[in-house]
Parts: structure tokens; C-alpha cells; sequence
């Protein structure tokens, strides 16, 4: 194949595996499309295989050397399809992370207000979502969503399976750390809130400027911990379809028919993850912890 | 909203009620058993010990539980040597490799749980216990575990609820548990709303009897003479508990605010 002909290969790949909504799924095509490029055959120079016209005819057995260069090859384009199964997982933990910290702030916030419905309505939030299955949250938003926003506008709009599942991760990853902020909040002892008000700091800035910081210290530990449990629960949004690790794993399962492999690479993949976030919680604890508290 | 639907989907979710109890309460014996000796191992001074459970309970705590299912689900079945076994009859059937997963999962954090519930035990009382002359599996069965239990309650309790939601998870290995079915008549049926939210509803109360029991087993404990949880406000002499703990006293010979004795535990 030529250069430019490489290109405009890798450009086809890549488009419609990342930048369209709706192709959630590796198919077999795409697998071929990587086989070809590194070299096991050559469909695009035009060269007669039966194989490729006719996929549901089986092709001869042309030897053992053949058969295992073909899987070495395609273990190698599964490695790369690993890779951007890791990337998404990666990208869908920070968002939902970030995002679900910020709505357990808010909700903590509301948990401790002096209003009662505001009070009851972050605890009933609270209680229901820690009380419902990860996975039936993220099949409520995925199918749930799609009617209702196909309601709300009236046209048909499908909710993608990766805003879907940054969706439910925010509700589940919220809920549970307005549990751990509340608790950390009302560690902080009430002097310092006092003492803040009375300095002359208006509300807005002692939540920021003085509880937040020392609140921060007291939740590091759990917030660690359940932030490993968010990079495992990523692995669910692959029941929607979402090409993940996970996905990644189930379909070289299924067409490679060795999910042993697939399977223990995925495990291994989820456990650098969490061992990376643990490790860096652990370090940033270190770092920020005061001597005799 | 329909409200037919709703109460539809109830009747026809709660012929799931069953398998989901079934693979949570199942696989939570097994998880007990299986973890109290596994939490001594890990709790004991011997690194090497410590170590080799620590290790199990890392692979598994830091592994989703998806993985682990679809790992004995499928890539058991892989294996020639599985398929021609005599275990194999129990292998192919979905339950029996969920109840497996669930159980190997359950066990690596029950095991953590228990661990720190037995550090957390006062050396004071092991070593009173050993000064009496107690052997050592009578020192950990009779003062060592039940007291860490009582320790550790709260977390043994969120870890039994999280394994009620975790057999959500079987229903992506076709078992027909609550969310399996659920699956099933939004596909046929076309309206998630009100069968998730029906499905919703089962699980909440599935998880609201739990804790109303861990709550209750936390109270009756607190009442012992032993309690170590002074910060767990006793419940009311008129539970239904309390007269069968007055009969039991009684039979120790004992009055519940008196010294700790051994008898009583």
C-alpha cells in the first residue's frame, strides 16, 4: 500500500470509530481493515481472495505458520483497540468523577442546610441512589433518557451510551460522596465557621475558604477509595455498548473465541488503573496530612 | 405514567425476587464462611501469611465484579478440561457461575472487613483471655471474633447491601433475576420509566428489610454485657428482643448491667 493510500486508510478508521454517536461497536470489518494494513492481506491492491467477497465461505486451511501469524497480527490490533477502550474508560472516570464531586458537594451542602425540605430532598436523593443498583441507574438514563428527551423535543433523539453513562456515574459517584463530604463537613470543628462570620466573610467565602480546605484533608481517605470503585463501575456502562475495556474484551471474546485472554488482559488492565488511583491518593495524602492530626 | 404498568411490572418483577435472594443470601454464607478463617490468616503477625491473602484480596477488590463473572462464566467454559469434569453440569448454568463470582468477590471484602474488626480488638482482652489459660481457637471463637463482628457491624452491613445490588450483575449473564427481567419487558413493552422504576422499587425495599435488620442485630448486640459500642444508643426494653435476652440472662445467671462475664458471650 502506498503512503498516501495508508493515510486515507487510517483516516476511514478512525472517523467513524470515534467521531460518530451512533457506532458504539467494533465490527469485524474494522478487525479486517487493521489485518490489512499490517499486512496479512492484501484486499485494497485488488488482489482476488474469496475470503473477503464472500466472508461466510471458509477459507482453505493454508497451515499452521499461517494461523499463528494471523493471531500474533490480530492480538496486535486487539492491543490497539485495548488502548482506546482504556482511553475512553479513563476519560469517562475523570468526567464522572469531576462532575459527581461536584454535585455530592452541593448535595452535602443541602444535607446540612438549616431548611428542612432542602434537608430532605438531598437525603432522599441520597438514600435512593445508594440503595439502587449501579446497573439498573445506568439502564434507566441510557433508555429512560432517550424517551424522554424524545418526548421533551419531539423528534427522535438517541442518547449516546458515553454522555449515558457519564450521566449515571455522576448520580451513583454523587450520592456517595455527599455521604463522605457531609460527614467530613461536619467534622470541621463550628469555631472556625464562627470564627470565619465573624471576621466579616460572607458565606460563600468561608464554604470556600475555610471549611473546604479542612474538610478536603478529612475525606481524602474514602474519596481514594471510592474513587477505584468508580473505575470499576465503568466496566458496567459496556452493557450499553459503550466500546470500553470491558467492550473491548467481550467482542475479542466472542470473534477470537479465547475469552480466557481477553478477559484476564481486561482484569489486568482494571487493576494498573485502580492501583495507579489508589497509589496516588495514598501520595497526595502523605502530602497534605498534618503531623499529630 | 401508567399506573397499570407499574403494578405490572411488580407482579411479573417479583417472580425475580427469588433468584436475586437466592444469589445474594447464597453466596453471602459462602462469603462468611469462607472469609472468617481467611480474615484470621490475614489479621495474623506472619507476613508471609498476611501477604499471600493480601494478595487474592487485592486481584479481587481491585478488579470490577464484571470481569470476574464473565471470567468464570466464559472463560471457564474455554477450558477443555472444565468442560469434560464432573463439575461441568453446575459450570454451563448461569446461577451456579454467578453464585461463584459473587462469592469469590464477596469473600476478598468481607475478608478486609473482618481483618480490621480483629486488629481493632483491645490487646488487653487476647492477652486477659490467654492469662486464663484459653486455647487459641478458644480465645478467637469465644472473645477475638465476636467482639470484632460487633466492631465492624456498619461496614458488614454496607458490604451484605452492596451484594444485594451486585446481583444486578447476573443479569448480563442471562439469569432472570429482578433486572434481568426488567430488561426483558422494556423490550418487549417499550416503556422504561415504569418497569425500571418498578424494579427500583423492589430493590429499595429489598434494602430497606436489610438494614432494618442490621440496625436491629446492632441494638440487640448493643445490649450485651460485652458491648464494646458504647456510642450505639440501646433500644427500647420493649422491643421484641428484649424478653428473649431477659430469658437468656436468666439462664446464664446473669443481670445484663452486671460484670462482663465469658458465659454470656
Amino acid at each position: 500500500m502506498t503512503r498516501a493510500a495508508y493515510k486515507l486508510r487510517l483516516l476511514q478508521l478512525r472517523t467513524p470509530y470515534k467521531l460518530t454517536p451512533n457506532c458504539q461497536s467494533i465490527n469485524l470489518g474494522l478487525t479486517r481493515i487493521l489485518l490489512e494494513i499490517i499486512g496479512i492481506n492484501n484486499t485494497i491492491s485488488g488482489s482476488k481472495r474469496s475470503f473477503d467477497e464472500k466472508p461466510y465461505i471458509r477459507r482453505p486451511y493454508s497451515g499452521g505458520a499461517t494461523r499463528h501469524k494471523a493471531e500474533r497480527t490480530c492480538v496486535l490490533s486487539f492491543a490497539l483497540q485495548f488502548f482506546n477502550g482504556l482511553q475512553i474508560t479513563v476519560v469517562l472516570a475523570l468526567v464522572s468523577g469531576a462532575l459527581g464531586s461536584l454535585l455530592g458537594l452541593f448535595v452535602a451542602m443541602a444535607k446540612l442546610s438549616k431548611r428542612d425540605v432542602v434537608a430532605l430532598l438531598g437525603r432522599a436523593y441520597t438514600t435512593i441512589v445508594r440503595g439502587l443498583p449501579e446497573l439498573l441507574i445506568i439502564l434507566v438514563v441510557y433508555f429512560g433518557g432517550t424517551a424522554a428527551i424524545t418526548a421533551l423535543t419531539g423528534r427522535y433523539v438517541e442518547i449516546n451510551a458515553f454522555a449515558a453513562g457519564i450521566a449515571a456515574l455522576m448520580i451513583v459517584f454523587g450520592a456517595y460522596c455527599a455521604e463522605i463530604f457531609r460527614g467530613a463537613i461536619m467534622s470541621v470543628p463550628q469555631g472556625q465557621a464562627e470564627a470565619a462570620r465573624s471576621l466579616g466573610l460572607k458565606p460563600w467565602q468561608i464554604w470556600l475558604f475555610v471549611i473546604l480546605p479542612q474538610m478536603m484533608r478529612v475525606a481524602l481517605p474514602a474519596y481514594g477509595n471510592l474513587w477505584a470503585s468508580l473505575v470499576k463501575d465503568t466496566s458496567l456502562v459496556s452493557v450499553i455498548g459503550l466500546t470500553d475495556i470491558m467492550r473491548v474484551a467481550f467482542i475479542g471474546a466472542g470473534s477470537m473465541r479465547a475469552p480466557l485472554t481477553f478477559y484476564l488482559v481486561a482484569s489486568a488492565l482494571y487493576l494498573s488503573l485502580t492501583s495507579m488511583s489508589l497509589a496516588s491518593f495514598r501520595a497526595l495524602e502523605r502530602r497534605i496530612e498534618i503531623p499529630g492530626h | 405514567m401508567d399506573i397499570n404498568l407499574i403494578v405490572d411490572s411488580i407482579s411479573v418483577l417479583a417472580h425475580g425476587v427469588f433468584l436475586t435472594l437466592s444469589v445474594t443470601l447464597l453466596s453471602l454464607v459462602v462469603s462468611f464462611i469462607l472469609s472468617v478463617p481467611l480474615s484470621l490468616l490475614r489479621a495474623s503477625p506472619n507476613r508471609a501469611l498476611s501477604r499471600s491473602v493480601l494478595a487474592y484480596t487485592y486481584v479481587f477488590r481491585g478488579t470490577p465484579l464484571l470481569v470476574q463473572l464473565f471470567l468464570v462464566y466464559y472463560g471457564l467454559s474455554q477450558l477443555t478440561v472444565v468442560r469434560q469434569s464432573i463439575f461441568w453440569p453446575l459450570l454451563r448454568e448461569p446461577f451456579w457461575c454467578a453464585l461463584a463470582a459473587f462469592s469469590l468477590n464477596s469473600t476478598a471484602y468481607t475478608t478486609e472487613v473482618f481483618r480490621a474488626g480483629i486488629l481493632a480488638v483491645p490487646r488487653g482482652i487476647t492477652e486477659a483471655a490467654q492469662a486464663l489459660g484459653l486455647s487459641r481457637l478458644m480465645q478467637i471463637r469465644l472473645i477475638i471474633f465476636p467482639l470484632a463482628f460487633r466492631m465492624v457491624l456498619p461496614s458488614y452491613a454496607n458490604e451484605v447491601i452492596g451484594m444485594v445490588k451486585a446481583s444486578s450483575l447476573a443479569s448480563t449473564v442471562t439469569l432472570l433475576e429482578i433486572t434481568g427481567l426488567a430488561r426483558r419487558m422494556v423490550s418487549e413493552t417499550f416503556a422504561p420509566y415504569e418497569v425500571f422504576l418498578a424494579a427500583g422499587l423492589l430493590y429499595l425495599l429489598l434494602n430497606f428489610i436489610v438494614s432494618a435488620f442490621f440496625r436491629t442485630l446492632e441494638m440487640h448486640l448493643a445490649h450485651s454485657p460485652t458491648s464494646n459500642s458504647r456510642n450505639i444508643k440501646a433500644g427500647p426494653k420493649s422491643s421484641k428482643l428484649w424478653p428473649l435476652r431477659q430469658a437468656i440472662d436468666k439462664r446464664a445467671h446473669t443481670k445484663p448491667d452486671d460484670q462482663p462475664s465469658i458465659r454470656s458471650l
